[in-house]
């Protein structure tokens, strides 16, 4: 089952304007993308981890969502440091890793860290429609945010009725196997479920017409900018400013 | 508007879906003002069809629509009608399609030309008057049945419209939900034309009787007394029968 998103409270969760954390995620994230030198990335992960202070994150979901994502950069120190060629610092058999191999894994182990660690204390607590409603403030096309609210909204459908034609083929014996009935019956059940998908839109298409829909999607969703969202937002630019500053002058 | 011209008048209409014979032959249907009609049709007779015929969503290929008293032929024509007649989808999970219950409700009014806070406003008190006060801030798809069912009638609703068209509103609601149902739209001053396979809740809540058979529609007012023999435990102790639902 996919976990049904938690939306409790408002749409500014900790009383921020969701612009500016999708914002200063976005330029965060880009900017720190960019740093090459130590003291600017160590200064986004101060960054980061004064973000995840300030916003009180759990440590336990925290911890596990960061391990999560380092399961990725393990798998890059695997590959990295033995690939790069330069000064050799440790042999492993007919293995060497070489002192910028091992540099640029640290590297990218403290970005990678760095902007979990920002994403899930700006983006994660935000309620989908309002991270939606957000983008489209921020200049996401109106299609892209429908296409997206409506995926949102039409998902556990989906997986609903995919369960349904699951537990049908189940009932009836099916059992799946590497062969080429499992491959057909899996083929029409997706066929089914696109079938039925089509059919859905249309009638949320016709819906939305006799409720007067006319190709503009309007919104409830009023953001105001002020107080601890300005506050956010000057101290996401300074951070942004500071690690450049570091980056060129260090 | 001619005073005594129905609000929906359908003549002579003919439709068919592709690759197959019509579904809907010379069918004639009226819903006059402030009259309930219940339309008494079984699966697969058109019921469907003929209401999203009204709400300009198929059209015929014979016939004559004429709504608040003018020929309605053209997707313009019809952008009226839906501003004016709300229809409650047979299943709710279509009608719910934005991400909280509040933003579903004031979609038709934000629509409408509405602002924020009016919309808002019209879609809290549409809830309130269903019983639905504090659903605002839920997610459509978090619903119960009977839940999704009245919220998707409170967004109809909540546009305010002249008339009201149902799609099998008892499908899929326990007893309860149901008897809730009966008396929303019983209290609702508004025409209701309702299309059903339930005998016992149109005729509890219709003053007119239809059935919609073989494509077209024909009157069954006229009461016909029956009796029923029936049999179950305990059948010989002395025993009322309380009307279903």
């Amino acid at each position: 089952m996919i976990p049904a998103p938690p939306v409790e409270g408002g749409d500014a969760p900790g009383g921020i304007d969701p612009r500016v954390r999708l914002a200063a995620a976005i330029g965060f994230s880009a900017a720190t993308a960019v740093w090459q030198r130590p003291a600017s990335i160590l200064a986004a992960l101060g960054f980061a981890l004064g973000l995840a202070a300030f916003f009180r994150l759990s440590p336990r979901p925290l911890l596990r969502r960061l391990l999560a994502a380092n399961g990725f950069v393990l798998l890059l120190w695997a590959i990295v440091p033995f690939s790069l060629p330069g000064e050799a610092l440790v042999r492993l058999g007919p293995l060497a890793a070489s002192r910028e191999g091992i540099a640029l894994a640290l590297a990218i182990t403290l970005k990678s860290n760095a902007l979990v660690l920002a994403l899930l204390a700006l983006v994660a607590p935000l309620p989908f429609p309002a991270a939606g409603h957000a983008l489209h403030r921020l200049g996401v096309p109106g299609k892209l945010v429908q296409l997206l609210l409506l995926t949102w909204r039409y998902l556990a459908l989906l997986e609903q009725e995919f369960h349904r034609l699951r537990r049908a083929a189940a009932l009836r014996g099916f059992r799946p196997r590497t062969d080429l009935h499992t491959y057909r019956t899996f083929a029409w059940l997706l066929g089914m479920l696109l079938v039925r998908s089509v059919d859905r839109a249309e009638r949320v298409r016709r819906a939305m017409l006799c409720r007067g829909f006319r190709g503009v999607f309007l919104s409830l969703h009023e953001f105001r900018l002020a107080g601890r969202s300005l506050a956010l937002a000057a101290a996401a630019a300074a951070a942004v400013v500071a690690s450049a500053w570091l980056e060129l002058a260090g | 508007m001619a005073a005594e011209e129905p609000l929906v008048a359908l003549r002579g209409i003919r439709f068919g879906y592709p690759g197959a014979a019509p579904i809907l032959e010379g069918l004639d249907f009226a819903l006059g003002c402030g009259e309930r009609v219940g339309i008494l049709a079984p699966n697969g007779s058109g019921k469907t069809t003929l209401l999203l015929l009204i709400m300009g969503l198929l059209r015929p290929q014979a016939g004559e629509i004429r709504i608040f008293g003018e020929p309605r032929r053209a997707e313009a024509d019809f952008l009226e009608v839906r501003r004016r007649i709300g229809l409650v989808f047979q299943d709710p999970e279509d009608q719910l399609f934005c991400p909280t219950v509040l933003e579903d409700v004031a979609f038709g009014p934000l629509n409408l030309g509405k602002s924020r806070a009016e919309a808002a406003a019209v879609a809290r008190r549409t809830l309130a008057a269903l019983g639905l006060e504090g659903f605002e801030g839920r997610i459509g798809f978090k619903l119960s049945g009977g839940e999704k069912r009245l919220v998707a009638l409170a967004a109809v609703l909540a546009m305010e419209p002249e008339a009201l068209l149902l799609d099998e509103p008892e499908n899929g609601l326990d007893a309860r939900t149901r008897l809730r149902l009966v008396e929303v739209l019983e209290r609702l001053p508004i025409p209701q034309a309702i299309v059903s396979h339930d005998i016992d809740l149109l005729a509890a809540l219709c003053d007119r009787l239809l059935t919609l058979e073989a494509g077209t529609i024909r009157d069954v007012d006229g009461e016909a007394l029956h009796r029923h023999l029936h049999v179950h435990r305990l059948g010989d102790r002395p025993h009322r029968h309380g009307l279903p639902g």
